[in-house]
């Protein structure tokens, strides 16, 4: 069991706020050194999720384990944790070495060991000169960097996230996420990370568990959830522009709804082939065939362009097969005009197909 | 301490509930307690010292045929009615046309609002003196030439009560201008904007649109008013001390009267009751819906 | 058509509609806007014009004109003898006994009630448990009852801890009426703060003391200044308590001034007697002139109790 290590365990984890049960059946296993994303739409339970983890709520029944030690019920600075929230969190009236020695002053450190470790931390994340300054004089992201400072000088294994980087533009986003990448590669520490960012969870994640009402839709490598959906739900969740659906049949292997006959005998079917009935198929915009490559997709059709969105790097065309709205991810330069036929190829070995009652992957 | 375990609740928390001590003493003791003792005791006969004699209903029977009870609940009733009425209606008038971005509004609302930083005695014996029948307002206009000019609250039993509106008002209005002007501020500058596009006029604007608009202030704003109005005694203490005669007693002085100098503890007790009765009927169904309701995230 | 220099857009706009702007200074709405705001502002000022010349002219000049005058001849004399001279009773020693009563109240009273205040409300905000929520409830339900319903039951239990007619009894007094208003105050101001920054501290290992005198106390000076305007006009107005709980050597200065103005003995001095009731306006009015706008935010937080 211990191979690979463990780091955070899980086991049927319970939170109820009186009868709303915001997290049910829960059971987690994080390895050693790993980036966990945590992604999911707000009030899924991922931010709940984590708080349990830290012990700042309590949870209504099962188990925490730490580095293999039951913490169900200690205090959230004897879990061996540290976090690092969406607002930043720093003490306003403390400069920013306060900030980070305060735990550590709390925990009755040495003072010299206080001092090392502020300044270790400090040069990890470069926020040296800013020390003696209060966060009010800092920005956004310098403020975030003191944040995540404040978990490195605890000396922990686990680092919790919870939304680091929603407070932050744009662009600073995209360069603290290289810089958090980085970070972790060099620390190795086990990450968890909650955000709702999909791009975030792609980049950063070992693994992503998308949540949905309390429970964990799927989990899986960043290839897994984008490619191999487990079930409908992820399979829209993730991807932007969203996956296009379309409602059929399956019958002896070939899917069909209208006039598009799509044979799926290369299709990797989890149960090696013998589903048949009412059946959803996903296609990624991206996904969808154009242009010279056409003829050497599984089948052709061919669509009526309705409406042009030209994005720079990409042009989403909006289409209409057989009556079904699709959308079509083209590059930039596609010179293509609403009214347009247009011939697309769809590819089996790229599509994914979900029962339509119990929407798992087939 | 074994953290596999669920610990025992009583202790969880422990320093938060140690230090709550006071809150849940004065929670239960004081105000639930003290609350439950003298209803318990109003349906006794005590006199000088609190005693276990029931007498039944005899307390609140002898209460309500009590020819000082009744104008008490009479000059409550006129006071109560009139100061909110007159209140609310001047509070937002006042905080209307301060909030027509006019200079010196400062000094405008500090005017206003500064009887509000004097106590309730300083209020009743300024205006004890200022409708003094022989110095004050009516020996003025009388001397400017208004031989029959006749204005004194404080000599004749059927206005009295209106003097002690007077002041009250004096002392009190300031509040909810400036609880109406937080209101005004609170709406959103496109309302305005919108009015005026829609070529909405003034007063239109503020019956139709503005006044719908702020119903929580209103009602904050009539809370407080009426709380106010059921602890009147200090303004009538101080102003008249009930009279001339008993003219312009009010039931909290009734309590006091008969609690610390009638040597009557049992009708202090009922009239108390009384009160707190008045003020559950009203004020429960607001508490609930105001604090009840709203909990944290 | 395709020149869209920003210079061209400049031209456009300047040959825009233009003209001289519409006079507003002195319109008929303005005058009456004004004018009222005026006549209203008389009104308020009156009475602290009257209490003022009053309490500076001499009995002869106050029987013989009307109180709206100014004096004829000022004199301080009043002032003196209302601080220093009045009587109560048998005690002719003025106000200045009620003043270092009030005082003596004022200090622990404030102190007391604020600092209780604040910890229940960090409680309340922060560290809730069962049944805490019932006891604010029952809190904030007692502060509408009317006090004349626990006046006397407080009266027995002051007499069982022996602090009947001390300053002390009347400490706590105030202490237990203050609570539900600053408690509401406190647990409103600390459940406004950033729940993730007593997130941060608990992960750092502070424990309930170490948040609310590290973390919590530093960031609310703002709220413990209202707090502290709220409560020192409070209770420096309070008379019901004080007329209760306190003996005339104890006595407040609110009761004192009551007590030598309605007195029934002697000749009437309304010189002496606006005298008095100024002096004993001077704190909350001092505290008024110079706390403004957080006077105000202080009223309006206060209000929502009444």
């Amino acid at each position: 069991m211990n191979v690979p290590k463990l780091s955070v365990q899980i086991r049927d984890l319970e939170l109820h706020f009186g009868e709303v049960k915001v997290l049910q059946g829960l059971n987690l296993d994080i390895g050693e050194g790993e980036f966990l994303v945590l992604l999911g739409s707000s009030g899924c339970g991922k931010s709940t999720l984590l708080n349990c983890i830290a012990g700042l709520l309590d949870i209504t029944d099962g188990q925490i384990f730490i580095k293999g030690e039951n913490v169900t019920w200690k205090e959230p600075s004897e879990r061996g944790i540290g976090m690092v929230f969406q607002s930043y969190a720093l003490y306003p009236q403390m400069t920013v070495e306060g900030n980070l020695s305060f735990g550590l002053k709390n925990a009755r450190v040495a003072r010299d060991e206080i001092k090392r470790r502020v300044a270790r931390a400090a040069a990890v994340l470069q926020i040296e000169p800013l020390l003696k300054r209060k966060p009010g004089a800092l920005s956004g992201g310098q403020r975030q960097r003191v944040a995540i400072g404040r978990a490195l000088v605890r000396d922990v294994d686990v680092f919790l996230f919870d939304e680091p980087l929603s407070n932050l533009d744009a662009k600073l986003r995209a360069d603290l996420r290289v810089e958090l990448k980085r970070l972790h590669q060099q620390l190795k520490n086990t990450m968890i990370y909650v955000t709702h960012d999909q791009v975030e969870a792609m980049t950063l994640a070992d693994r992503i568990a998308i949540m949905k009402g309390g429970k964990i839709m799927q989990l899986g490598t960043p290839d897994e959830i984008y490619n191999r959906p487990q079930n409908r739900y992820v399979a829209d969740f993730i991807g932007s522009p969203s996956m296009n659906f379309l409602e059929g049949n399956l019958e002896n292997s070939e899917f069909s709804a209208g006039a598009l006959k799509l044979p799926m005998k290369d299709y990797p079917f989890l149960n090696g082939g013998a589903s048949n009935g009412e059946t959803t198929i996903g296609i990624r915009p991206e996904h969808v065939i154009t242009g010279e490559l056409v003829g050497r997709a599984t089948v052709q059709a061919s669509v009526r362009v309705n409406l042009v969105e030209p994005m720079g790097s990409d042009t989403l065309v909006h289409a209409d097969l057989g009556g079904d709205q699709i959308k079509i991810r083209m590059d930039g330069h596609s010179k293509v005009r609403s009214g347009d036929d247009l011939a697309i190829g769809i590819d089996s070995r790229r599509a994914s197909l979900f029962d339509k009652k119990t929407e798992m992957r087939l | 301490m074994d953290s596999a375990k669920r610990p025992n609740g009583l202790f969880r928390n422990k320093s938060a509930k140690i230090a709550s001590i006071p809150m849940i003493l004065t929670a239960l003791v004081v105000f639930f307690g003290g609350t439950a003792w003298t209803v318990f005791y109003s349906f006794t006969g005590s006199r000088l010292l609190p005693k276990v004699k029931f007498v039944g209903f005899d307390q609140y029977e002898r209460l309500w045929s009590s020819h000082r009870w009744m104008i008490s609940i009479e000059n409550l009733a006129i006071y109560g009615i009139c100061s909110l009425v007159l209140t609310m209606v001047l509070g937002f008038t006042l905080a209307a046309l301060l909030d027509r971005k006019i200079r010196f509004e400062n000094t405008f609302r500090t005017i206003i609002l500064y009887p509000f930083a004097l106590s309730f005695v300083v209020t009743g014996l300024a205006w004890q003196w200022i409708l003094n029948p022989d110095f004050g307002v009516q020996a003025v206009v009388r001397a400017w030439g208004w031989e029959s000019f006749s204005f004194d609250p404080m000599n004749n039993p059927d206005i009295v009560i209106y003097g002690i509106l007077i002041a009250g008002m004096w002392q009190g209005t300031g509040l909810v201008m400036v609880i109406m002007l937080a209101g005004l501020r609170g709406i959103d500058e496109d309302i305005w904007k919108a009015t005026r596009v829609d070529g909405i006029g003034l007063v239109k604007t503020y019956v139709q649109v503005i006044v719908p608009m702020m119903r929580p202030v209103f009602v904050t704003a009539l809370v407080i008013i009426s709380s106010g109005i059921i602890k009147l005694y200090d303004l009538v203490v101080a102003q008249t001390n009930g009279g001339p005669g008993i003219s312009s007693e009010v039931p909290a002085k009734y309590v006091i009267d008969y609690m610390f100098k009638a040597q009557n503890l049992g009708q202090g007790f009922a009239a108390s009751t009384m009160m707190m009765v008045s003020v559950v009927i009203i004020l429960v169904p607001w508490a609930y819906l105001e604090f009840g309701g709203k909990k944290r995230d | 058509m395709t020149d869209t220099s920003p210079l061209s857009a400049g031209t456009a706009a300047m040959t825009g509609p233009r003209g001289a702007k519409p006079k507003t200074r002195l319109s008929r709405r303005n005058i009456f806007l004004y004018g009222t705001l005026l006549l209203i502002s008389v009104y308020y000022l009156l009475p602290l014009y009257v209490m003022v010349v009053t309490s500076l002219k001499g009995m002869p000049e106050i029987r013989m004109g009307n109180i709206f005058s100014p004096p004829v001849e000022v004199t301080f004399q009043p002032w003196v003898k209302a601080w220093s001279e009045a009587c109560t009773g048998i005690n002719c020693d003025g106000l200045s006994r009620g003043f270092g009563n009030s005082v003596r109240i004022l200090i622990p009273s404030v102190a007391l009630s604020i600092t209780i205040a604040s910890i229940n409300g960090y409680a309340l905000a922060n560290w809730r448990f069962k049944g805490s929520e019932v006891f604010f409830t029952i809190l904030i339900i007692g502060a509408f009852i009317p006090y004349q319903t626990m006046l006397y039951p407080i009266v027995i239990l002051l007499r069982e801890i022996g602090l009947m007619g001390s300053v002390w009894g009347l400490v706590l007094v105030h202490t237990v009426f203050g609570m539900p208003i600053l408690t509401l105050l406190f647990r409103n101001y600390f459940t406004s703060m950033p729940e993730e920054l007593f997130k941060a501290a608990r992960v750092d290992g502070a424990g309930f003391w170490g948040i609310y005198f590290r973390i919590m106390l530093p960031m609310s000076l703002p709220i413990f200044v209202v707090a502290m305007i709220l409560q020192v006009t409070g209770i420096w107005n309070d008379f019901l308590f004080g007329v209760i709980y306190t003996k005339p050597a104890t006595y407040p200065m609110t009761v004192q001034l009551n007590n030598i103005v309605n007195s029934v003995q002697g000749v009437k001095e309304y010189n002496v007697n606006m005298a008095a009731t100024l002096l004993t306006s001077l704190v909350p009015l001092v505290i008024y002139f110079v706390s403004g706008k957080l006077f105000v935010r202080g009223i309006a937080a206060g209000a929502v109790k009444g």
